[in-house]
């Protein structure tokens, strides 16, 4: 048997398992919280995709929703909280001003999360209704479905 | 109490004080000189006003005019069911004026705000600081020749992709 057709199949697998179990990290500041709240309850339901479990400590979760405008003050904090999250992590900005900022193009607003954390997907609305969330989700599993996974702890170079 | 008479008294109390009183939309304004604030104000708590309530305290930045600060107390009588606007305008280089945290407590939090985004002084107030921004922000930044799109990061911020 080749070598390389276990390894693909392998990071298929582990794909596959990541992305149907996705514990995820509200971390909630603004009114898209609302939205974020339907989604996750029984009528929109998140957890038909897999992503059911919300974990409020960062260490125990892999997907980090940032929900609602991030101001100056607040970027540390999520900065913290990101670093906090144990590899592998994935990150989702929900709403106009987590994405760009928004209407928000003000002194006291970061304009977008990506200028604080790296960002693997991005939900534009304002607010995001729950379905185009759940659209989000799905093609983040797709993402987390095609990338490459390290299955073993690996050291990084600090 | 009819509406022209709070107005009037007002002015007759304080001649030298009041610079204009009118009722745009029927809210009742005076436009009072820098310095007569504290005074008028504990006029108007006492019976029969009872102006006891301060409903909130905001600052306005006119740049191109002289007096480029104008103040703006909204306060409210239980006892009448009426409320009051009161105007002061200050000039840059002066921008201070008495602080009203002996008569109202709530009178604190939004002098700070004030000072926090226009850089007006509040004398005798005790714990002038910032109340939004952080300790280290430089400028005021309500004023209108903060730049717009002027950032203060409080971490290194990355490059968006």
């Amino acid at each position: 048997m080749p070598e390389n057709f276990i390894a693909t199949k392998f990071n298929h697998i582990l794909g596959w398992a990541r992305k149907y179990s996705l514990f995820h990290y509200p971390y909630i500041t603004a009114c898209c919280g609302m939205e974020y709240m339907s989604t996750a309850c029984a009528h929109f339901d998140i957890d038909r995709f897999g992503a059911g479990w919300t974990r409020f400590s960062p260490r125990q979760s892999d997907l980090l929703l940032v929900v609602g405008t991030i101001s100056q003050k607040q970027a540390p904090i999520l900065k913290i909280v990101y670093d906090q999250m144990t590899e592998p992590k994935w990150v989702m900005a929900i709403g106009a001003c987590a994405v760009s900022g928004g209407i928000y193009d003000n002194y006291a607003v970061v304009q977008g999360v990506d200028q604080v954390i790296p960002v693997d997907i991005y939900v534009p609305g304002c607010p995001p209704r729950p379905e185009i969330i759940l659209d989000g989700l799905l093609k983040l599993q797709d993402k987390i479905q095609k990338q490459k996974h390290d299955w073993r702890w690996k050291k990084r170079k600090s | 109490m009819e509406k022209k008479k709070i107005l009037d008294e007002i002015e007759q109390a304080f001649p030298e004080k009041v610079l204009e009183t009118s009722a745009p939309f029927g809210e009742e304004t005076v436009e009072l000189r820098p310095g007569a604030l504290l005074k008028v104000v504990e006029f108007l708590r006492k019976k029969p006003y009872e102006f006891t309530m301060l409903l909130d305290l905001t600052c306005v930045d006119f740049p191109e005019r002289d007096e480029r600060f104008e103040m703006v107390y909204h306060i409210y009588s239980l006892a009448l069911n009426r409320r009051l606007r009161i105007k002061l305008s200050l000039p840059e280089d002066k921008a201070s004026l008495d602080s009203l945290t002996p008569l109202w407590k709530n009178a604190n939090w939004l002098e700070r705000e004030a000072f926090d985004m226009f850089g007006v002084r509040f004398e005798g107030h005790p714990d002038l600081r910032r109340l939004f921004m952080n300790e280290d922000f430089k400028g005021h930044p309500l004023r209108k020749e903060y730049p717009l799109r002027k950032r203060q990061p409080l971490i290194p911020l990355r490059k968006s992709p």
